[in-house]
């Protein structure tokens, strides 16, 4: 491996991630099944950087899993999402921050279409006023949430209570990074390194004090991919996909998996405890399932955030092992207590208990 | 001599512009080669050996070295042509390093640059150790060892056609048609140098076009054992022991390959040259859609540019092999001495 060689594709595939005043969209599937990421984002992104980030409550789901399912139409997804930009104008934003990949994916598949058919702008213009009355600028940036705290990680490295190494040895920790497909794979100049070799997560994850492991399947999607999965009947492809990569990945011994997308952070984690309930299979080290960590999570861990606040104890692998390399305690007391004292439901069937 | 007074710049010193400059010379014409390198050769200097017959490469250069050891023959080398402009009855050069030459006609005889393997990012060319260019596996031909990045021997070997030809990514629709013979040679060349190699190409079609390479293609077959697979290699990567995890997809079989070889050759295609392509631009000259020069006439003016005075030969205008490109500068001196004696 020729680490210059992957340098020399990262400096070609360089986008422009503004510094200050975002426009936040989030993710349905991220508020559902993580949502202490998305809440930990809009913290650092505040409280830790000092950044402005606006995030308004009108703003609806992109509609891109209807999309995505054949059921909700292009003309309509861009409507909708020509009111969020609508949104965003009227906050006096042109910097958009978006939470989930498949969102990201179909932002930059609007904006290439109106760039190359300008009618089609013209046609989501008329579309949106006449539905809604409301106007609206493109925005100047597009970014995904991933993009800006890769573009802030060096900042975060210098905050950091803890890194990405085993306290006990001192070695990095071994890192799989995987990339939505919706992030780059479409148009690789919109995503930090392109399509064939991101270095969005790689970037965090080195300036974070981890190594990333390169493995065969690195570039292999999850398998949720809407019809294999919203579709009951096409589920085994799903499974198989992602199957496929943890045997990749397994020999690695990897102590964790880093993502930016909600339906891969999902299914890596979901699909573990399935494997293992069908065929008694884990793929961890010391027959322990591996950790799927959204980098929100990952960048709250380091910075000292409570791995509760985080959300960590609704992954159906549970982070524990990988808390006490890092050298982070938690209260047990406290795993599944609300912030008002009242007791939060708790899940069953987790593994690494 | 008829025409010993006139003068005809050969702009570039491969192989058509070898030929060109003899034939020229040999017909009593004052010559002046200009090649960008430190010797005339071009690609061939890095040659090992030659299809289809697989002769040493060194028996055709020694051939375009007496082509050139005339008395009619300058050579300026480490120059570059860098602009052609006809003026009354001249053509003027200019040359890199600030200087002009005036000639009677011009010859540019640009050559090809191979595809930069690094544009298909998906093969790892870089990055991986042992994902290697043909024009690289020739060179450990030339060195007679044919080895893995640390030294030891491929037991398995990938060849994978169209690398950067026929490929609508990187905007290179054309066929460079010698990769695929290319690829037959090779492979003969690694089974017979490592017995124990399996070699495996992976092609979208055998374009076995000229005189002896479908016979090549058979033999590659019958007697060394190359297994051929029509199917596009979509991505490579490395597993735990470092040794590639090639993904194909065999259109014949219809389903997907996931296959692990020591050694993956890129059968990189031909581009126009950096240094053609600057020239055109700075002259007026036409590229066409390959951004190839593009010729006065597909079928009777192949070696006419639409500039006067200016002719065209070799693979500056296409890709082509090197039986193909001598006969091509042969004909851009046909055409440039029609031009001369009938000014």
């Amino acid at each position: 491996m020729k680490p210059e060689g992957k340098k020399r594709i990262w400096a070609e595939y360089q986008k422009e991630i503004p510094d200050d005043h975002f426009f936040y969209v989030r993710s349905c599937i991220r508020q559902t099944f993580f949502a202490g990421s998305e809440q930990v984002f809009l913290k650092i992104m505040r409280d830790d950087l000092g950044k402005d980030i606006f995030e308004d409550p009108r703003h609806t789901t992109c509609t891109g899993i209807g999309y995505h399912g054949d059921v909700v139409p292009f003309e309509t997804i861009q409507t909708v999402v020509a009111r969020h930009f609508s949104l965003a104008t009227e906050a006096g934003y042109k910097n958009i921050a978006i939470s989930c990949v498949t969102s990201f994916g179909i932002y930059t598949e609007i904006l290439e279409t109106w760039k190359h058919f300008p009618e089609t702008l013209e046609r989501t213009r008329e579309d949106l006023l006449k539905a809604t009355g409301r106007t609206f600028d493109v925005p100047e940036t597009i970014s995904h949430a991933s993009d800006i705290i890769y573009k802030f990680r060096d900042e975060i490295a210098r905050k950091a209570r803890f890194n990405l190494s085993d306290i006990s040895t001192g070695k990095p920790l071994k890192v799989v990074e995987h990339i939505g497909c919706h992030y780059s794979k479409m148009f690789p100049k919109y995503g930090v390194g392109g399509a064939e070799f991101p270095h969005v997560l790689i970037g965090m994850v080195e300036s974070w004090g981890g190594d990333i492991i390169d493995y065969p399947e690195r570039r292999h999607c999850c398998g949720f991919g809407f019809r294999q999965y919203l579709i009951q009947a096409n589920r085994g492809y799903s499974l198989s996909a992602s199957r496929k990569k943890f045997e990749s990945m397994e020999p690695y011994r990897p102590d964790f998996i880093i993502a930016n997308c909600p339906g891969c952070s999902m299914f890596m984690d979901r699909w573990q405890y399935t494997i293992n309930e069908i065929d008694g299979i884990t793929y961890g080290a010391d027959g322990q399932g591996i950790p799927v960590l959204t980098y929100e999570e990952v960048a709250g861990l380091v910075l000292g955030y409570d791995p509760w606040e985080l959300g960590l104890q609704y992954h159906n692998v549970q982070s524990l092992p990988l808390l006490k390399r890092m050298g982070i305690r938690v209260d047990p007391a406290k795993r599944f207590l609300a912030k008002d004292g009242s007791r939060l439901p708790e899940p069953v069937g987790l593994m690494n208990e | 001599m008829k025409g010993a007074s006139k003068h005809v710049i050969v702009a570039g010193g491969g192989v058509a512009g070898m030929e060109a400059a003899g034939s020229l010379a040999e017909m009593g014409y004052r010559v002046t080669l200009i090649e960008k390198g430190q010797d005339p050769g071009g690609h061939l200097l890095q040659w090992h050996a030659l299809f289809p017959d697989r002769r040493p490469a060194e028996e055709v250069r020694g051939y375009l070295r007496k082509r050139l050891n005339h008395e009619n023959i300058s050579v300026i080398t480490s120059t570059v042509v860098e602009k052609i402009r006809h003026h009354g009855h001249d053509v003027i050069v200019n040359l890199s390093g600030g200087t002009e030459e005036r000639a009677d006609a011009v010859i540019v005889a640009t050559g090809f640059d191979l595809f930069d393997a690094h544009r298909k990012e998906e093969y790892g060319y870089g990055i991986y150790d042992n994902v290697i260019t043909a024009a690289e596996l020739e060179e450990m031909f030339s060195m007679g060892k044919v080895a893995k990045a640390d030294g030891t021997l491929p037991s398995r070997v990938g060849f994978v056609h169209c690398v950067g030809s026929r490929d609508e990514k990187v905007s290179n629709n054309h066929c460079s048609k010698v990769c695929c013979v290319t690829a037959v040679k090779q492979a003969i060349e690694v089974r017979k140098m490592l017995p124990a190699c399996e070699v495996f190409c992976f092609y979208m079609d055998m374009r076995m076009y000229g005189p002896y390479y479908e016979e090549l293609y058979r033999e590659s077959q019958e007697v060394h054992n190359i297994n051929y697979i029509r199917g596009k290699v979509s991505e490579a990567s490395v597993n735990i022991s470092n040794r590639l995890v090639i993904k194909v997809e065999d259109t014949l079989a219809g389903r997907p390959l996931k296959m692990e070889v020591d050694l993956m050759v890129l059968m990189v295609g031909m581009e126009m040259s950096k240094q053609g392509a600057g020239l055109a631009v700075a002259s007026g000259l036409e590229t066409g859609v390959n951004r190839f020069l593009e010729t006065g006439d597909h079928h009777y003016g192949n070696n006419v540019s639409r500039m006067k005075g200016v002719f065209y030969a070799g693979t500056c205008t296409a890709p082509m092999n090197i039986t193909d490109t001598i006969s091509h500068a042969r004909a851009a001196v046909t055409e440039t001495v029609r031009y001369l004696n009938g000014r």
